[in-house]
């Protein structure tokens, strides 16, 4: 078989069941539905659906583009060209908590770099790894729209906002009890 | 001039989410007003307002709305760009997150005015997760009394909205990026024309406006336009957001009349830059806004002075920078969020952004060349008006202006390998490497 770009989502080790199939459990196929009566057309539902999968999920697996595709009639391609265009869908998993920290200017100039290199530093780890015990992940992202209370690391769903490399650690210490 | 609560009346209240608090304080009395009226004259109320689209272009909205067609063959859509992904930009997320039927007796009344039927979105960007559980609670509770639905108040019009929420992407805040994305697709922007006030979401014509333009319309049909034209000046009226951050004492948002002075909003309302530090550098409206010097900064903050100043009012998220900021460092920032932010779909915008931040990053190393900041005013010249959207411009804008305004610290440089010596990088040029 023809090496593939280490890019390629369908790289053999990024796709480690082929045949492993996905379904929503019901709770999510019951929210699933109901954003079909939400809009027009079935294609409009493809972002929520993959909102909805990441939060069953985690992240977007090769396997859950093809489920997603086959709820949608859209053509796994189609689905993947959607999950890659947009940035909060993780191609790969990430940690139980994912620390996105925003570096764009606002939060620059308030040291977010400082925040974002200790956080590699003290965890270990490169940005979009996941640390040998599986609770975080590092990212750094654009501006998360809260640049008055600069910097801002978002973690999972919520804005942690003024913060610093103390109050950083201060959070981790919290989580590591 | 003192600052004022207009806007953000209701943000301090205790629980000022609440459906009863907003009816408290006299809220969707202007809804029930405005169902009582024709579409018509509410388009004629927002047009003699003289409201301009708080988004960033400052486009006369009743304008905009007198552009929809009537009786197209397909349903016509309200949208609401909640997308605020302007870097300097936090208005609209405390508006979604205080105060949520503003927002939602805003898209009402405008809903109304330009016959959208049955659904409109808001589509706020994925990050404001909060936002978006605040404002699905504000819509249970408004559907709960009836505003929205079917024959809503007994009007005989139906409405309903949606809170389409987005995934990470500056490019949907464009309008057609953001028609695009709600329809399911890759956020690329179209080709204009056809406008999307004549061919937009869904195929249907579609009004696309900012969180701040709409919470503006309540106030209108309540208190009439003259009393909007009371604030500001002739053509750039009505109470205004503005967002301040970077290095301030006292980063927020304030609300004053549009036309504050960016001068006396800096010094006398958010407390200066921090002691023993120098104002360098104002970007007046949001990244893409060219930067001001300080002797340039005794301007009012609206949307025809900023123009006239070469730079622009934008989302008016002002970016103050001090004398300890290496202004080509700033840029290079700003350079890669443009370069990561461009959707890939033109050729000036994918590669002139890109080179944009790598040239910028050699010169931040120390690796620059004497003809690399006259390179960057030529590739600034091939990608403004030449992209396919406002992105490419919004790109050159802090290039350009810093090339001319800051060109001896570019020179300072590309000749001394280093930055000046009172700036300070705030990266380290050895941050390890995102793993693919």
């Amino acid at each position: 078989m023809a090496d593939l770009h280490p890019d390629n989502p369908y790289a053999p080790e990024r796709f480690p069941h082929p045949n492993k199939r996905v379904e929503f459990p019901p709770e999510a196929k019951q929210k699933f539905d109901w954003i079909l009566t939400r809009y027009p057309t079935k294609e409009a539902a493809l972002l929520p659906t993959l909102h909805l999968a990441q939060e069953v999920w985690g992240w977007i697996s090769p396997e859950t583009v093809h489920y997603v595709g086959s709820l949608l009639n859209l053509s796994p391609a189609t689905v993947f060209g959607v999950v890659s265009f947009y940035n909060m869908y993780n191609q790969k998993p990430v940690g139980k908590y994912h620390l996105q920290v925003c570096t764009n200017l606002s939060c620059m100039v308030n040291r977010a770099y400082d925040i974002y290199d200790h956080l590699c530093e003290k965890l270990s780890v490169k940005p979009g790894e996941i640390t040998t015990d599986g609770k975080y992940t590092v990212t750094e992202v654009e501006c998360l729209g809260s640049c008055g209370t600069a910097p801002v690391v978002q973690i999972n769903n919520d804005y942690l906002e003024n913060m610093s490399v103390e109050k950083m650690d201060a959070w981790i210490r919290s989580k590591s009890s | 001039m003192d600052p004022i609560k207009v806007l953000l009346a209701n943000i301090d209240k205790p629980n000022s989410t609440s459906i009863d608090v907003y009816i408290d304080g006299g809220g969707y009395e202007a809804a029930k007003t405005a169902l009582k009226m024709k579409p018509d004259e509410i388009t004629q109320l927002v047009k003699d307002s003289e409201l301009r689209g708080r988004g960033g272009a400052g486009f006369p909205t009743g304008g905009k709305w007198g552009f929809v067609p009537k009786n197209a063959p397909k349903p016509t859509y309200l949208l609401c760009n909640a997308d605020e992904s302007e870097p300097g930009t936090f208005k609209d997320r405390l508006l979604m997150e205080k105060d949520p039927h503003l927002l939602v007796e805003g898209m009402i009344i405008s809903g109304f005015a330009i016959g959208s039927n049955p659904m409109s979105y808001i589509y706020i960007r994925g990050e404001f997760y909060y936002g978006a559980v605040v404002l699905e609670k504000a819509l249970a509770e408004a559907r709960e009394r009836g505003f929205l639905g079917k024959n809503i108040l007994g009007s005989g019009f139906d409405f309903d909205i949606t809170v389409a929420r987005g995934a990470g992407a500056y490019i949907c805040g464009e309008e057609t990026g953001l028609i695009e994305s709600i329809e399911g697709h890759r956020g690329q922007p179209r080709v204009k024309p056809p406008f999307p006030a004549v061919i937009g979401a869904f195929g249907g014509p579609t009004v696309v406006q900012n969180v701040e333009t709409l919470t503006c319309v309540p106030l209108i049909v309540k208190n009439g336009a003259e009393w909007f034209k009371s604030f500001g000046t002739p053509k750039n009226t009505g109470p205004k957001l503005y967002c301040v951050s970077g290095t301030i004492k006292k980063p927020g948002v304030y609300e004053f009349p549009m036309g504050i002075n960016l001068k006396e909003l800096i010094n006398d309302h958010c407390g200066g830059v921090p002691e023993g530090r120098n104002l360098k550098a104002v970007i007046p409206g949001g990244a893409s806004a060219p930067m001001l010097t300080p002797d340039e900064i005794d301007i009012p903050l609206n949307f025809d002075a900023l123009m006239k100043a070469g730079s622009m009012l934008g989302s008016a998220g002002i970016i103050v920078l001090d004398d300890s900021v290496c202004i080509v460092d700033a840029v290079w920032r700003l350079a890669k969020f443009f370069a990561h932010e461009s959707c890939g779909q033109c050729t000036p915008c994918r590669e002139g952004t890109n080179w944009q931040e790598s040239i910028l990053d050699r010169i931040e190393r120390g690796d620059g060349r004497a003809s690399d900041p006259d390179l960057l005013l030529d590739m600034s010249d091939n990608i403004g008006g030449k992209s396919l959207c406002a992105l490419g411009d919004a790109a050159i804008g802090p290039v350009i202006s810093s090339v001319k305004k800051f060109r001896k610290e570019y020179e300072h440089h590309i000749t001394q390998k280093s930055c000046l010596p009172e700036t300070r990088r705030y990266r380290r040029l050895d941050a390890p490497v995102a793993a693919h």
